[in-house]
């Protein structure tokens, strides 16, 4: 295998530095290299970060690969910046079982782009009634270290319970959706000033604080790792703080769309008196886009690392799944192609965080919260030094581009940052030492 | 006035007061005339699109644009449910190839027409959507009241009910703010959205005490099941502490009137001695509901008047 010189790329946005790559790992990393016979490739102003990690996609394989499949969002994953991504377990069949996990993880293998790491269901087809076969997973060869119910809520307190003793035995987490579920019968957005005008069923932020606040105290009396997954609430923030100033092991994950938007997306946009945009299910998701207040403590947790994680919940859907009433869509939105990006705008260009910041929440926590940094020539969220295997994204901070649906490579297209114009460009990335993205062009 | 009337925060004071000015030239163009038509909207077709049953409604629609001489077509979308949510758009586009000049909507979605006025080029009126609004039921209410109070400016307005699920609030609280009226919403505290600090409302739980300022008193519908998800104890309960009965009644100034957009529940929310007073405006609100339909669909599509 040749090597990859890499010329001039400020690792955490720091000095510039020559970095080698061979055999998929980081060689060398120092001033002024000269390696003979290597590809040069010439990074100056780019910021170079460890590859980046993602706990939460949404991949639609199998069952609805008109959506997205591995393969697709794969390569939304690399040009994203990503080189892995947990494929969350809500496909059809549900990822219960160790065949199925096995089957999502061997069609990451073979696209190649990014290691696709299954999330298994915590219980029997989501349905909250029985465990799976958790342990099955675990030992397969998908590795399932990371367990959710993602898109419900594993309600029931004493399986909850259960399930975060059960996972304790091979260093697994439950990852939970909070969502108290008698709390959002019927819920369409978030619940407040705006739900009330628009007359949409309010999904109020108790019903997330609840469900927290329950099992962070669950986790603590079983002495079990909790993740809790797209937190959006101020008060959810105030609860993981409290949390973990007690010592529970709790993690937690915001998702780029509710640091950046708001609830205001429902009402559309007022444009010389004449309102349009209002009631676009582009911005339907859940848990919903909550209010400004919101959006600030969320964006001081990732800060301060009370929030440990930036995730996507990229979640395709088919335009029919969307082009609808409010009511009748489902509720997502893509985020693997402009999670750096919204970062950049909303924690970096803020002051809030900065390079090792980033590198901090998109790749070294995320990694670890997976157990994902322990795997040797596997590991991901490692440092960027000798040894260390070659998964590096760089990143042009300061070029600004509008995105535009059509052009990004998921299958769908329900990108809630249409028309918006947005910071930092993923220009190179490398998985274990072979680029994935070029200049902005996926390699395969 | 603008190309579609989705909610009454689409009418400024001046487009409101234009509607309710066209509606009463209307009533005194067709007053005492046996052929109750005028020519305005030849040729024109308007598309009554009903997802949800509503008799009363639809047919108060499509006498308004038969009385314009526009061509009426009835397209009961029955069995679209929200489900099949595909189906609004296909419709949409299928009746935009048609040429329908107007479509008015009815749908259990809130924002369903919003999403069809999105995908059409012709003028889209919301005849109620979801627990959102129903414009034009404010548009006769004010209307109502106007003809009635010879004002709506500076007028007390009560409404009394189930204003989280209902569109008639909404519109209401927003059109007669509009209007210079000054609205107070008396309901159970379950029956109140999340938000309504917000609003350009007084908020009361007791009814007995707004009454003797009042108005107007608007009732709304409230449907007795709301009780099985805990709204209310039991219909028994909300009848004794926010129905409209006579005694409540007697509460109120010698002027002031009675109203409801129906279908009412007697004894529910309004008990029947009430309903047939001569303070109840509620036939009235019936016929009303037509010249200001009329007005609507020819604000929209025939243009201002001479």
């Amino acid at each position: 295998m040749t090597s990859v010189l890499i010329t001039g790329a400020r690792p955490y946005g720091e000095d510039p530095v020559d970095v080698v790559l061979k055999d998929g790992r980081i060689t060398t990393v120092g001033a002024s290299l000269s390696v003979p016979g290597a590809e040069r490739l010439d990074a100056s102003g780019l910021v170079l970060l460890p590859g980046l990690v993602d706990l939460h996609t949404h991949l639609r394989e199998p069952g609805r690969e008109d959506a997205e499949t591995v393969e697709t969002g794969s390569r939304a994953a690399a040009l994203g910046g990503f080189t892995a991504v947990h494929a969350m377990a809500n496909t059809d069949p549900v990822a219960d079982t160790a065949g199925v996990v096995e089957q999502v993880w061997r069609l990451g293998q073979q696209a190649g782009l990014v290691d696709v790491v299954p999330v298994g269901a915590v219980t029997v087809g989501l349905s909250g009634t029985q465990l799976a076969e958790l342990g099955a997973m675990a030992d397969s060869a998908a590795r399932v270290r990371v367990f959710s119910d993602d898109g419900h809520c594993v309600a029931d307190p004493s399986l909850m319970r259960r399930a975060l003793e059960y996972v304790k035995a091979f260093d697994g987490v439950v990852a939970q959706h909070a969502e108290e579920p008698r709390l959002t019968v019927g819920a369409q957005m978030h619940e407040g000033e705006r739900s009330a005008r628009l007359g949409l069923t309010g999904w109020p932020a108790v019903a997330e604080e609840a469900i927290i606040a329950r099992d962070v105290l669950l986790a603590e009396h079983v002495g079990a790792r909790l993740h809790v997954c797209h937190v959006s609430t101020a008060g959810s923030v105030e609860l993981l703080r409290w949390a973990k100033s007690r010592g529970v092991r709790v993690t937690a994950e915001v998702t780029p769309h509710h640091l950046l938007l708001t609830d205001a997306c429902v009402e559309g946009e007022v444009d010389g008196g004449v309102r349009t945009g209002a009631y676009d299910p582009v911005f339907k998701v859940n848990p919903p886009l909550r209010t400004h207040r919101d959006v600030a403590a969320l964006r001081a947790g990732l800060a301060d690392g009370t929030i440990d994680a930036v995730a996507t919940d990229h979640a395709p859907h088919a335009v029919e799944d969307k082009e609808s009433e409010w009511a009748a869509a489902r509720p997502g939105m893509l985020g693997l192609q402009q999670a750096l990006s919204v970062v950049v705008e909303t924690m970096v260009a803020t002051g809030l965080l900065d390079w090792r910041g980033v590198a901090d929440r998109m790749s070294v926590r995320p990694a670890a919260i997976g157990r994902l940094d322990g795997l040797g020539d596997a590991a991901h969220g490692r440092p960027i030094a000798p040894g260390e295997p070659a998964n590096l994204v760089l990143v042009d901070p300061g070029t600004r581009a509008v995105v535009d649906p059509a052009a990004l490579a998921s299958r769908s297209r329900n990108s809630p940052y249409a028309g918006r114009e947005l910071p930092g460009r993923v220009v190179h990335t490398f998985l274990r030492g072979t680029a994935t993205v070029l200049h902005g062009v996926a390699q395969k | 006035m603008r190309q579609h009337l989705l909610e009454a925060a689409d009418l400024d004071r001046a487009d409101a007061t234009l509607v309710l000015d066209t509606a009463a030239q209307i009533d005194a163009a067709l007053a005492g005339r046996e052929v109750k038509k005028l020519p305005t909207l030849r040729g024109r077709t308007v598309v009554n699109l009903f997802f949800e049953d509503s008799t009363r409604t639809r047919i108060s629609f499509e006498l308004a644009a038969k009385r314009l001489s526009a061509d009426v077509i009835n397209f009961a979308a029955k069995g679209s449910s929200v489900s099949k949510g595909e189906s609004l758009k296909d419709t949409a586009l299928t009746l935009e190839a048609m040429g329908a000049d107007a479509i008015v909507i009815r749908h259990g979605a809130s924002g369903a027409p919003h999403r069809l006025a999105h995908w059409v080029r012709g003028s889209v009126v919301n005849a109620g959507d979801g627990t959102h609004e129903h414009p034009t039921q404010a548009l006769l209410d004010a209307y109502t009241i106007r003809r009635r109070l010879g004002r709506v400016d500076g007028v007390r307005v009560v409404i009394t009910g189930d204003v989280l699920h209902s569109r008639v609030a909404r519109s209401n609280v927003r059109l007669l703010h509009t209007l210079g009226a000054e609205v107070t919403l008396v309901a159970p505290p379950t029956l109140l959205p999340v938000g309504v600090e917000t609003w350009p409302v007084q908020v009361s739980y007791d009814l007995d005490a707004a009454l003797p300022e009042a108005d107007v008193v608007m009732m709304l519908r409230v449907q007795a099941e709301r009780m099985n998800a805990s709204f209310f104890p039991s219909a028994r309960e909300y009848s004794r502490r926010y129905g409209l009965d006579a005694r409540r009644m007697a509460t109120l100034s010698d002027d002031a009137i009675v109203m409801h957009p129906g279908p009412m529940n007697r004894g529910m929310e309004i008990a029947a001695d009430v309903a047939d007073s001569a303070r109840s405006t509620i036939v009235e609100q019936v016929g009303n509901g037509v010249s200001v339909r009329m007005a609507v669909l020819y604000l929209l599509l025939g243009g201002a008047p001479e």
